[in-house]
C-alpha cells in the first residue's frame, strides 16, 4: 500500500500572458518511509508539485481537472476545503526552504506550535504545551522550555529549521513534503539537519518527499529520485541506478556539473543555455534545445518508458 | 527601559524649552496685546499701568525669563483677557478635544481595519474596488466641507424632508457627566449623538489613511512564507488572518494612529468651529487673535507634552507588537 499516489498531476497558472503549465502530468508513487528526492533546477515543476499535494496552490494556478492525488486512498484533489485543512499539518506536513521566512517573527515560537496542535486535537494548551516541548527535544534542542518562550528572530538559521521541522513532527504525518529545507544553511547544520530528519522517518515510517536541486544531498538521503525538467519527470528509478547509470542527458548534464574526486583538475562540465519559458514551451522533447544528442524525432514528445527495471526515462535515445 | 523613558523626558524637556522661546518671541513681536484688551479711547495713562500690571513694559527677556521662573514654579500665569489661571482655563476644555479625538480614532480603526484587511485579502473583488476608491474621496475631502455637508443631510435635509427621521445635533456637547471631575459626553445618552457628527467628520480622513495602510501591509504580509507555512500546518483561515496576518499589520497601524491622534488633538480646530465643539482648538484660536501669550504658550507646552507622551505610548506598544524592536538599542 502506498502513501502517496500522485497520476497525470497537472497544475497550470493562468496568467493574462498564457497558461503556464508548471506541472504537466506528473506520477509517482512514495511508500510508507520511503524518501523521494525530486530533483529540478528552478522552474522544473518541483516546488509546485509539492504544493500540490497539500492543496496550497493560490490562483491563479490551479490542479487541472484529470489529475489524481491519493493519499491514504483518498483522493484528494476532490476532498472539500475543510477536509484539506484538515490533512494538512496533521497527515501531510511540510518543511519549507528558508527558515527564517516560515516562522512568524511577531509570535512566540510557543504561540506557533501550540496552535499547530489545537488546529487538529481539542487538547488543552497545558498538553498541547507539553507535546511542543517534546518535538523541541526530539529534533534536538536544548532547553526547550527556554526556547518555547523565545521569538524565531532570538535564533539561529538551522535551530529554526530545527523548530519548523519540530511543528511538521507534532502530529506524526504519514507523509513530509520537504522544500529544499537544507539549502539555505551552511553545511555543517545542513549534515545535522539531514542526518536527523533520515533518522526520524525510518523511526516513525513516514514517507517523505524532499524537493532540491542539489543532486549531492538527495544521493546520499533519497530511496528513490525522480528528475523533472519543464513540468514533466524525465527520469526516475532507485536512487543507486540513477546517479549511477542516467539515462536521460539531462540526468547525465546534471551529474556532470556535481564536483566529485574524478572532476578535479578539470573544467567542470555545465549544461548550455536555460530551462525553457513555461509559457512558450516548445512542441516535443522540452530539453531539446539544450541537448547534446537531439535528433529530428524529439521534436515528438517521447513518453516516460522503463528502459530497465524500475528505472524509467522520457528520451528517444535512452537505452537500456 | 526606565533609562530610555529617562532620555525621552530629557528630550521633552529641551523641546518644550525651544518651542516656549520660538512662540515667546513670535507674540512678542506681531504686537501689543494691550491694543487688544483695551478700548481704543483709554488714555496712554492707563495703558501704562495695564502694561506694567502684566510685565509688558520690561524687555523680552526679562519677560521671559520671569516667565519661566514662574513656570518651574508650576505657574504659567493669568490669561490675560479672562483673568483666570491659562492652564485652568485649557485643562478645563481639553477633555472635551480628547474626547471628541478619542471618539474619532476609534470610529476610524473600527471601519478602516475590516475594510482595509479585506481589501487586501480579496484585491480584485469589486468590493474592495469601491472600498479603494472610496478612500481617496476620504482623504481628498477638506474637512469643513464634509462636516458641513453632514450638518445639511443629518440635521437639516434629511429630518425636513423625510417624517420621523431623527434630527441629529450638530452644535455643542449635550448632555455630560462629571467623573472626577472631568465632563464627559460620552456616557450619555445625548452625549454620544452630539459627538457622533464631529467625530465622523474627524474619522473620514483617518478612516481612509487606515484603509489604504492595511490593505498595503495586507498585501505585503500575505505573499510571505509564514503565512504560507500556517496554511500548511492546517489552521484555519480566520486564525491565520485573524493572529498572523493582522499582528504584522497592527505594526504600522500604531504608528499612523498614534500620529493622527495627536494630530487631531492639537489641531481639530476646524471642526470643533463647525459643531461648536467647547475643546481647546477653538480656545488656542481666541487666543491667538487677541495675542492672549499665556494661553497660547501653555497650550503648546501641553501639546509638547502631549505628543512626547504619545510618542512613548506608541514606542512602548511597538515592543509589544514586534519583538525584534528593542527599546534600550535606539537612540531617536
Amino acid at each position: 500500500m502506498t502513501t502517496l499516489s500522485v497520476r497525470n498531476l497537472r497544475t497550470h497558472f493562468f496568467t493574462k500572458e498564457g497558461v503556464a503549465k508548471a506541472v504537466d502530468g506528473v506520477d509517482f508513487d512514495v511508500a510508507p518511509g520511503e524518501i523521494l528526492g525530486l530533483v529540478g533546477e528552478s522552474g522544473s515543476g518541483k516546488t509546485v508539485t509539492g504544493f500540490s499535494i497539500l492543496g496550497l496552490i493560490d490562483p491563479p494556478g490551479r490542479i487541472v481537472e484529470g489529475s489524481s492525488i491519493r493519499f491514504n486512498g483518498e483522493e484528494l484533489t476532490a476532498a472539500r476545503p475543510e477536509r484539506l485543512r484538515a490533512i494538512r499539518g496533521s497527515e501531510i506536513a511540510m518543511i519549507f526552504q528558508d527558515p527564517m521566512m516560515t516562522l512568524n517573527p511577531v509570535l512566540r515560537v510557543d504561540t506557533q506550535m501550540i496552535e499547530t496542535v489545537q488546529a487538529h486535537l481539542k487538547v488543552s494548551e497545558a498538553d498541547a504545551r507539553d507535546r511542543a516541548r517534546k518535538a523541541l527535544v526530539q529534533v534536538g534542542i536544548p532547553s526547550p522550555d527556554e526556547r518555547l518562550r523565545a521569538y524565531p528572530h532570538q535564533f539561529s538559521g538551522g535551530m529554526r529549521q530545527r523548530v519548523a521541522i519540530a511543528i511538521a513532527l507534532l502530529h506524526k504525518p504519514k507523509l513530509i513534503v520537504a522544500d529544499e529545507p537544507t539549502t539555505a544553511l551552511d553545511v555543517t547544520i545542513q549534515g545535522q539537519i539531514l542526518f536527523e530528519v533520515q533518522r526520524l522517518c525510518r523511526e516513525s515510517g513516514t514517507a517523505m518527499i524532499w524537493v532540491t536541486h542539489d543532486l549531492a544531498v538527495v544521493a546520499g538521503l533519497a530511496d528513490r529520485i525522480a528528475v523533472m525538467y519543464a513540468g514533466r519527470i524525465v527520469e526516475t528509478g532507485r536512487t543507486a541506478d540513477v546517479i549511477e547509470r542516467p539515462m536521460h542527458p539531462y540526468t547525465k548534464g546534471l551529474i556532470g556539473s556535481v564536483p566529485s574526486q574524478n572532476t578535479r583538475g578539470h573544467k567542470l562540465a555545465q549544461i548550455p543555455g536555460m530551462t525553457p519559458s513555461l509559457l512558450r514551451l516548445p512542441r516535443g522533447c522540452a530539453f531539446k534545445a539544450r541537448c547534446p544528442i537531439a535528433i529530428d524525432q524529439c521534436n515528438e514528445m517521447p513518453a516516460l518508458e522503463e528502459h530497465r527495471p524500475g528505472h524509467w526515462a522520457r528520451c528517444w535515445r535512452a537505452t537500456g | 527601559m526606565i533609562v530610555y523613558i529617562i532620555r525621552r523626558l530629557m528630550q521633552a524637556a529641551l523641546v518644550m524649552v525651544v518651542m516656549s522661546v520660538l512662540v515667546f518671541a513670535g507674540i512678542y513681536l506681531i504686537g501689543d496685546p494691550v491694543l487688544m484688551m483695551i478700548s481704543p479711547d483709554a488714555s496712554e495713562l492707563e495703558r501704562e499701568a495695564v502694561r506694567k500690571a502684566l510685565h509688558l513694559d520690561l524687555p523680552m527677556w526679562q519677560q521671559y525669563l520671569l516667565f519661566v521662573n514662574d513656570a518651574l514654579h508650576g505657574n504659567f500665569g493669568k490669561s490675560f483677557l479672562a483673568g483666570q489661571p491659562a492652564m485652568g482655563l485649557i485643562f478645563e476644555r481639553f477633555p472635551a478635544t480628547l474626547e471628541l479625538a478619542f471618539a474619532s480614532l476609534v470610529l476610524s480603526l473600527a471601519i478602516g481595519l475590516p475594510l482595509g484587511v479585506y481589501a487586501g485579502l480579496r484585491p480584485h473583488t469589486a468590493g474592495s474596488k469601491t472600498i479603494m476608491t472610496g478612500s481617496i474621496l476620504g482623504f481628498s475631502l477638506p474637512n469643513f466641507w464634509v462636516g458641513l455637508m453632514l450638518i445639511m443631510v443629518f440635521a437639516v435635509l434629511l429630518p425636513d424632508l423625510v417624517p420621523g427621521w431623527p434630527r441629529l445635533p450638530a452644535s455643542g456637547r449635550g448632555a455630560t457627566v462629571d467623573v472626577l471631575g472631568v465632563k464627559l459626553s460620552f456616557l450619555t445618552g445625548d452625549g454620544l449623538l452630539h459627538l457622533l457628527l464631529p467625530a465622523v467628520t474627524l474619522s473620514l480622513y483617518k478612516g481612509a489613511l487606515i484603509v489604504r495602510l492595511a490593505r498595503a501591509t495586507a498585501r505585503e504580509v500575505l505573499p510571505m512564507d509564514y503565512v504560507k507555512f500556517a496554511r500548511a500546518k492546517g489552521l484555519s483561515e480566520r486564525r491565520i488572518v485573524g493572529v498572523h496576518v493582522l499582528k504584522n499589520i497592527m505594526i504600522p497601524i500604531a504608528t499612523v494612529s498614534g500620529l493622527e491622534f495627536g494630530q487631531t488633538v492639537a489641531f481639530a480646530v476646524v471642526t470643533e468651529t463647525i459643531f461648536s465643539w467647547p475643546g481647546v482648538g477653538k480656545l488656542l484660536i481666541d487666543s491667538i487673535l487677541l495675542l492672549d501669550r499665556p494661553v497660547v504658550v501653555a497650550y503648546l507646552v501641553i501639546i509638547v507634552f502631549f505628543f512626547v507622551a504619545l510618542n512613548l505610548v506608541v514606542d512602548l506598544l511597538y515592543s509589544v507588537l514586534d519583538p525584534r524592536v528593542r527599546l534600550e538599542s535606539r537612540a531617536t
